[in-house]
């Protein structure tokens, strides 16, 4: 929600320092130098107009960018003091503590609902055995234990859009992360799922640090505590949520939040 | 602001509404000066009509307000154009009020007109003349979104409320020299409390043309940090000043 009062980014411990990021594609030069702080245990929005590099910047916070054939990355990305670049780096293991979560709810379809929420363990073969305590208390946490808890052998996509996605989100989160990447996640879904998935979003701020890119820009306003405005591969502008839509500093940022874009 | 909204709809509402707010602001500005001109020509006529504009004022303040409310609800503005529609709804109060003084002003007329002229001892003008000319310098910074205009009619408040001061102890005098002049004398008292008062809404409509153009907050700043706010002794009913109700 829009607090007030908030300082500025960079006076808050941040969770993720971000230092002169590139990002390519091939011969594409997607995010030109990029420096920017992610405060901790705070939501932050990233809005920008389609293509402005809003996806690509979040993939490379956990390593997902150069998933993609051809795509590279310059700069550094440094998380408790360890740049997630460097090459003693696991990416797979970094990808567990920075979480994401995409915009189409994507349970795994031969999974029932419980096996949903122990993927992220099992597919790195972890097998807990206090599963059925971990499947619980993820479940409450977002909000979908009641709803499930006769169901759990379901199958995850018996479930509704907003459903699936608060399972998507107990996916990420049994595995224990700090970091949880949104892209997206609620574009799929009617108002009402919307306004659960920003509840938990609320809730979930005590305990995690959010990213989430939206390309609803009264939804940044409502969820967020800071909002980084991404233009044709730049950062334009990173500031209280508060500042950005009430008085941001760049006439730019001014012109997209109020809608006097193209 | 230089560039257009991609709605054009949303682009007509916003300057719809700036047009109406200004409008208001003509009416109210044109109210005071006729009932002044009736006051000096005792022109009872003239006060009747004057009086009257005051209708349409509270029309355009109800559909102003209206235009604010539908543009939160549907548009859900911000930034820049947030801080015009709170803007609005703030100036089209102050607007508002400053029609009723013109009614004010003009049954303090009419009165005055049903009695005998009064000795020319009292001086209005020049407070009549400054709350109009700050009044409309307002509403031009308005226009111009242009703060250093507002920043010096910020300036001229203490003027105003001397010219009050000062016309307080003119219309005192004459009371004791002539108590005959009593009734007329509380009349011109409260013209000239009017008058004051219409100074200090266009006070607040600069600032308020402060914070649409630069987003910052300036009120109550200019009477804090002159008058040192903690030196300020707690007023009681004996020590305080004639002019009793400040700005707030
Ligand atoms: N897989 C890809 N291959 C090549 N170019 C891509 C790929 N994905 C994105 N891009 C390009 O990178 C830029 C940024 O894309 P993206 O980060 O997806 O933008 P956003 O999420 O803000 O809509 C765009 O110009 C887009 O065309
Ligand atoms: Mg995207």
């Amino acid at each position: 929600m829009m607090q007030s009062n908030l300082p500025a980014p960079s006076q808050l411990p941040a969770r993720i320092v971000v230092e002169d990021l590139n990002a390519y594609f091939g011969g594409a030069h997607a995010l030109h130098h990029i420096t920017a702080q992610i405060p901790d245990k705070k939501l932050t929005a990233i809005i920008g107009p389609s293509g402005c590099g809003k996806s690509t910047f979040l993939r490379c916070l956990n390593r997902m960018h150069e998933l993609v054939a051809g795509a590279r990355v310059s700069g550094r990305v440094v998380m408790d003091d360890i740049d997630i670049y460097d090459k003693r780096v696991d990416p797979v293991r970094l990808r567990r503590r920075v979480g994401m979560v995409f915009q189409k709810p994507n349970p795994f379809p031969t999974m029932s609902i419980r096996e949903n929420v122990l993927a992220g363990l099992t597919l790195n073969g972890i097998r807990p055995k206090d599963a059925d305590a971990i499947v619980q208390h993820t479940l409450e946490r977002v909000a979908l234990w009641t709803e499930v808890k006769d169901k759990l052998h379901n199958s995850g996509t018996s479930l509704s859009g907003g459903q699936q996605q608060r399972l998507c989100i107990a996916r990420v989160l049994a595995v224990q992360p700090s970091v949880i990447l949104l892209d997206e996640p609620c574009s799929a879904l009617d108002p009402i799922a919307t306004a659960r998935i920003e509840e938990l979003f609320a809730e979930l701020k005590n305990e995690y640090t959010l990213v989430m890119v939206t390309h609803n820009m009264q939804q940044a306003a409502r969820v967020s505590d800071y909002t980084a405005f991404f233009y044709m591969g730049d950062l334009v502008e990173l500031d209280t949520t508060q500042r950005i839509f009430t008085n941001p500093k760049v006439s730019k940022t001014e012109e997209y939040v109020t809608g006097r874009f193209g | 602001m230089a560039s257009r909204h991609t709605s054009k709809v949303y682009e007509q509402e916003l300057r719809t509404l700036r047009e109406r707010l200004l409008l208001m602001g003509s009416l109210a500005e044109e109210m005071i000066q006729k009932s002044m001109r009736a006051l000096k020509s005792r022109d009872a006529q003239l006060a009747m009509e004057t009086r009257r504009v005051d209708r349409h004022i509270n029309r355009l303040e109800c559909e102003v307000d209206e235009m604010c409310l539908r543009v939160l609800a549907t548009r859900q503005p911000v930034a820049s154009d947030l801080r015009f529609i709170t803007t609005a709804l703030k100036i089209v109060t102050d607007l508002e009020r400053i029609g009723d003084m013109g009614v004010n002003i003009c049954e303090r007329v009419l009165e005055l007109c049903d009695d005998s002229p009064l000795p020319e001892t009292v001086d209005l003008s020049t407070l009549a003349n400054d709350s109009l000319s700050v009044l409309h310098e307002a509403l031009d910074a308005l226009v111009s979104r242009d703060t250093e205009r507002a920043n010096r009619i910020l300036a001229r408040d203490d003027t105003i409320d001397e010219q009050y001061t000062r016309v307080f102890q003119q219309v005192l005098s004459m009371m004791s020299r002539d108590p005959n002049t009593i009734y007329r004398a509380t009349r011109i008292q409260s013209i000239a409390k009017y008058l004051e008062r219409i100074g200090d809404h266009a006070m607040n409509i600069a600032e308020t043309v402060i914070f649409l153009v630069s987003g910052t907050d300036v009120r109550h700043e200019n009477r804090m940090s002159k008058s040192g706010i903690d030196s300020i002794p707690p007023v009681s009913i004996e020590n305080a000043p004639p002019d009793g109700q400040k700005r707030h």
